[in-house]
């Protein structure tokens, strides 16, 4: 989330697509309510009615996969009806920017596409430079490579009825979509947008989210209150999780995973700091070096990071299709790991196609599993369809403590970093995950010291002790407090830094004091500041605030927010140049001649003096982006299975980059499976159910598998609300009890009737007792080429009577 | 289509799972003698954060002061988020840590074998270790195959997990990169 959840209440018109938070995010919508009693607009877009629908001022079906035909067809209408917030949109965003002359956009593909490959050279979509290295603008717009004019002509093609021809929602309902959000247009009016897997769970994930980005840069409803882009996150770590990069492509605070042939840690800093030559553009990842260098020394203290950076991995590349988890489990399954550690989460329900999951775990050697209770990992070799005596997997598992039974903290959506605190001590044979991994680590040292092995330096440097407390005995043990205050960092010698001197051990008040010579620590850039000298600012319960403040709850001393404990991002674009804010009654920060007051500014700068989208290498954000794989404008393309041969757009069926295998088959058209099919939660459970399937009082009120279809389509198949049926696709199939609901209705796409159902993903064969198996049995293994994240939330099924003898 | 119209044109939703009745692992006198642990002066509170969505609702746990083990778990009125309330979810949190069903002792299954047995950290640990020695030093790449240095672990793949803290997460990346990891993801991805 740019802003965080209480400042839902401060939307003029909330538009919720691709999430169903009444449900997955319950308390948030004490927000939203609070904000339609205040007279917002509240909209919900979802291919099914749900208690997020039933909340709303209107509800659109679209067909699920479609959100780039209704989120075109807006942007078209805003440009037509010159909706947009021009200033805004002039001063802060690359609408004015020129483009460079290669580039062209014909049949759904654009310029640079090698087939071979299935990607783009980016280079051709580049902007057109002055003398200086900056992009040529045009204030005018008229420019007819302008970003404005290109986009004018690319949307231009997303007429309502197009749009309503795939996306099933009338011409009518979307023309009062169009109309109540395009109203947030002005000064005064901030809307904003809630979605959630909805939205990246698609082969066009990324472009759905920036189909809605551009929406809100031409409104100017970024960096407002009531405003930005709100990613629903579903995990109560997630968002720390990935801040902390336990992904493939990135190192803690978004710094990139080195590559091969950055020999040196110079060559790795150069490769990834970029160079801006406008004096207005704050370009703020031009200090990456110190947050590298910073990292690295956190990691590994008694080294110089420039010998350090030698102990970490270097990937080929950072293609999503080469290292992601789709071709992670692809390569499991022709047996290239033989080992994995899989901590706190149930691949074998959670990924797509659980039967390939299943059956990757049995080519390993060994196999780890973490969590609170078993599940269909840990147990996996005595699932169905396995025989236990073929099965070599050792396996192992070991329970953890709860999220009661040790300290530490997690980041919530809106980006708080909240404290918790042990309230009893975990059952004797049960660790914390913190103590897993150090003794583990300490075990390798041993075992390494004692036998030698391959390059063991970079486990034998490593200072995994400063993220532990000795106890009497000298013995070491893991620490949150310790690992958080490296995390923040510290300096490591006495330093004078801006005119301030640091001693040896202080703590870095924030990251603008990192530094690139190995003097600081921190662990993540991100967190530097969240504990200083002044403590664990995590642990703040302090709900007071300045009258500012209280006016639009920004909360500033509850805990703490990354970065800088700044409570709503790019905030300095909620201003107008001179720094008064566009809407006085609900400011976020404010000139008051000298400085900035409010919430903690996009940086210090007089107003004016710095372009307000500062992690961007020009300042301004992004309607072209020429940074994504698939296309610097969002572009619609059917899911990798769909229901139709063609589509109104291009004669380019699904996005070109998409990841997916060749060899595996795919339902498109295919009158074998003619539903389309989506995955969702329920309230009750949570993701795989791994926790919430123990639980006594969650499996009573949701007990059992079930596929939500509507009247026509049980009529067509002859179902009885509460049958058991059959739900399968190309890859395998499971059992789910039919849920006849007019709460799902066929959509009319291209003149002709299509069919949806929609299934939970929480369930799986361990527990409970005639619960059914997981949702994701039948889930493709395709993917967005930005993320690889898997297409679960449009594929194609069959649904058909169950017989004895079916699974 | 307005709200209105909708609910007009189609029937009664089918399935209106209230939340109600508890189960069986919680019998009515149970309810009682934990109701009484509960008032302030007999147990200890600390404040947590709810452990599965992300909106960060606060929570409130009581713990029995004379056996140290958790009572209750309710929401944090004061938390400005959630003011108190919870969903089914968050209402339920006690039962993820105080439940029979929790294994608490390490568990080992063998190659081929059909069952877990019980075996000690300890020995696991050792066994662990060796296992994942083995697997990077059989796997480890000090160039890739355009012989540029890549120093990196192919035969081991890390997956979570947006379950730990975030000083484990750390601490996870810190291990797993010192391994030489390069398949290292988790929920976030998926
Ligand atoms: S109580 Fe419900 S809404 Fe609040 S954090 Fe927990 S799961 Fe999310």
């Amino acid at each position: 989330m740019t802003n965080h959840w209480n400042d839902l209440q401060n939307s003029d018109c909330i538009l919720i697509m691709g999430s169903n938070p009444a449900e997955n995010h319950p308390i948030s919508f004490k927000w939203v309510t609070k904000a339609q009693r205040a007279g917002a607009k509240v909209i919900h877009v979802d291919p099914r009615f749900t208690r997020t629908s039933a909340r709303s001022d209107m509800y659109a079906a679209l067909r699920s996969g479609t959100d780039i035909a209704v989120l075109g067809g807006m942007i078209n209408y805003i440009l037509q009806n010159k909706k947009y917030f021009t200033e805004y949109m002039v001063e802060y965003t690359n609408a004015s920017f020129i483009v460079g002359e290669d580039f062209d956009f014909k049949d759904g593909l654009f310029t640079g596409f090698d087939p071979a490959t299935r990607s783009y050279d980016k280079s051709k979509w580049s902007f057109e430079l002055d003398s200086k290295g900056n992009p040529k603008q045009d204030k005018s717009l008229a420019h007819p490579r302008s970003v404005f004019q290109i986009m004018k002509k690319h949307y231009g093609r997303y007429t309502l009825d197009k749009v309503s021809s795939m996306s099933g929602v009338s011409v009518q309902d979307l023309k009062e979509l169009y109309e109540l959000y395009a109203a947030t247009g002005t000064a005064k009016k901030a809307g904003t947008i809630m979605y959630a897997m909805g939205w990246t769970q698609h082969s066009v994930g990324v472009q759905n989210i920036r189909a809605m980005a551009i929406i809100q840069l031409m409104l100017g409803n970024m960096g407002v209150a009531g405003g930005g882009v709100n990613a629903l996150r579903g995990e109560c770590n997630v968002q720390g999780s990935t801040d902390y990069a336990l992904l493939y492509h990135i190192l803690p605070g978004y710094l990139k995973t080195p590559l091969a042939g950055q020999d040196t840690l110079e060559q790795y800093n150069k490769a990834f700091t970029p160079v801006s030559n406008d004096p207005k553009s704050a370009n703020w990842w031009s200090n990456y070096p110190k947050y590298s260098a910073s990292l690295i020394k956190a990691m590994y203290e008694n080294d110089d990071p420039k010998d350090a950076y030698n102990y970490l991995p270097r990937l080929d590349s950072h293609k999503a299709s080469q290292y992601s988890w789709l071709p992670l489990i692809d390569r499991m399954a022709d047996g290239k790991f033989s080992g994995a550690l899989i901590w706190g989460m149930n691949p074998a329900c959670s990924g797509s196609d659980s039967e390939k999951t299943r059956k990757a775990l049995g080519k390993l050697d060994w196999m780890v599993n973490v969590n609170l209770f078993t599940c269909e990992t840990s147990d996996f070799w005595k699932g169905p369809n396995m025989d236990p005596k073929s099965v070599k997997t050792e396996t192992f598992f070991l329970p953890c403590a709860s999220a009661i039974e040790k300290e530490g903290s997690v980041s919530n959506s809106g980006r708080w970093m909240q404290w918790r605190y042990k309230a009893q001590e975990p059952q004797d044979g049960v660790l914390t995950d913190g103590h897993y991994f150090h003794e583990l680590w300490e075990e390798l040292v041993h075992l390494y010291e004692e036998e030698g092995g391959v390059y063991p330096e970079p486990i034998t440097h490593l200072t995994f002790n400063r993220m532990c407390e000795a106890d009497e005995n000298g013995k070491y043990h893991f620490s949150a407090q310790q690992t958080a205050r490296l995390c923040n960092g510290w300096f490591t010698r006495d330093v004078e830094v801006k005119g301030k001197k640091f001693k040896k051990g202080q703590q870095v008040p924030s990251f603008a004091y990192l530094q690139d010579d190995g003097s600081t620590t921190s662990g993540n850039w991100l967190y530097c500041n969240s504990y200083t000298d002044e403590g664990n600012k995590a642990e703040r319960h302090d709900s007071t605030q300045t009258e500012e403040q209280a006016r639009i709850g920004l909360y500033p001393n509850w805990t703490w927010c990354w970065p800088v404990n700044r409570r709503i991002i790019y905030n300095r674009a909620s201003c107008d140049p001179k720094g008064n804010p566009w809407n006085p009654e609900k400011a976020v920060i404010k000139w008051n001649g000298e400085k900035w007051i409010g919430d903690v500014p996009d940086g210090g700068w007089a107003p004016g003096t710095k372009h307000p989208f500062i992690m961007l290498k020009h300042g301004m954000g992004q309607l072209f982006g020429p940074g994504r794989v698939d296309g610097p404008l969002p572009e619609y393309y059917e899911p990798l299975e769909c229901p139709v041969e063609t589509h109104a757009f291009s004669k380019q069926l699904h996005n070109p980059t998409a990841v997916h295998f060749e060899d595996e088959e795919k339902a498109v058209a295919d009158e074998r499976f003619p539903f389309v099919a989506s995955t969702y939660r329920v309230t009750e459970h949570w993701q795989t159910g791994s926790m919430t399937r123990w639980m006594s009082w969650l499996v009573e009120t949701e007990p059992q598998m079930f596929v939500e279809i509507s009247p026509q389509l049980a009529k067509l198949r002859g179902f009885e609300n509460g049958e058991k049926v059959v739900v399968e696709s190309v890859r395998g199939s499971l059992w789910a009890i039919a849920m006849v609901t007019d709460r799902i209705q066929p959509y009319k796409i291209a003149g002709k009737e299509v069919h949806m159902v929609g299934m939970p993903w929480h369930y799986g064969w361990v527990t409970p007792k005639d619960g059914g198996d997981s949702a994701n049995l039948v889930t493709p293994n395709v993917g967005d080429p930005n993320t690889g994240i898997p297409e679960y939330k449009a594929f194609m099924v069959n649904v058909r009577k169950w017989k004895e003898g079916d699974a | 289509m307005q709200r209105r119209t909708f609910l007009k044109t189609t029937a009664a939703a089918v399935t209106a799972t209230a939340f109600t009745g508890l189960g069986p692992a919680f019998a009515l006198d149970n309810v009682v003698k934990e109701a009484g642990e509960c008032k302030i002066q007999w147990s200890k509170q600390t404040t947590s954060i709810c452990a599965f969505c992300s909106v960060g609702c606060g929570l409130v746990v009581h713990a029995n002061k004379s056996t140290g083990r958790v009572v209750n778990v309710e929401g944090n009125s004061d938390h400005p988020i959630n003011r108190g309330s919870l969903c089914a979810k968050g209402a339920s949190s006690i039962q993820m840590t105080v439940n029979a069903d929790r294994p608490t002792k390490c568990m080992y299954r063998a190659p081929y074998s059909d069952s877990f047995e019980v075996k000690d950290w300890e020995w696991c640990k050792k066994r662990i270790a060796k296992l994942i020695k083995k697997s990077r030093d059989e796997s480890f790449e000090k160039k890739n195959a355009d012989g540029n240095v890549v120093n990196r672990t192919m035969g081991i793949a890390s997956l979570g997990s947006a379950a730990l803290d975030n000083e484990e997460c750390y601490a996870m990346h810190s291990f797993m990169r010192s391994l030489g990891l390069v398949y290292v993801e988790h929920q976030a991805r998926i």
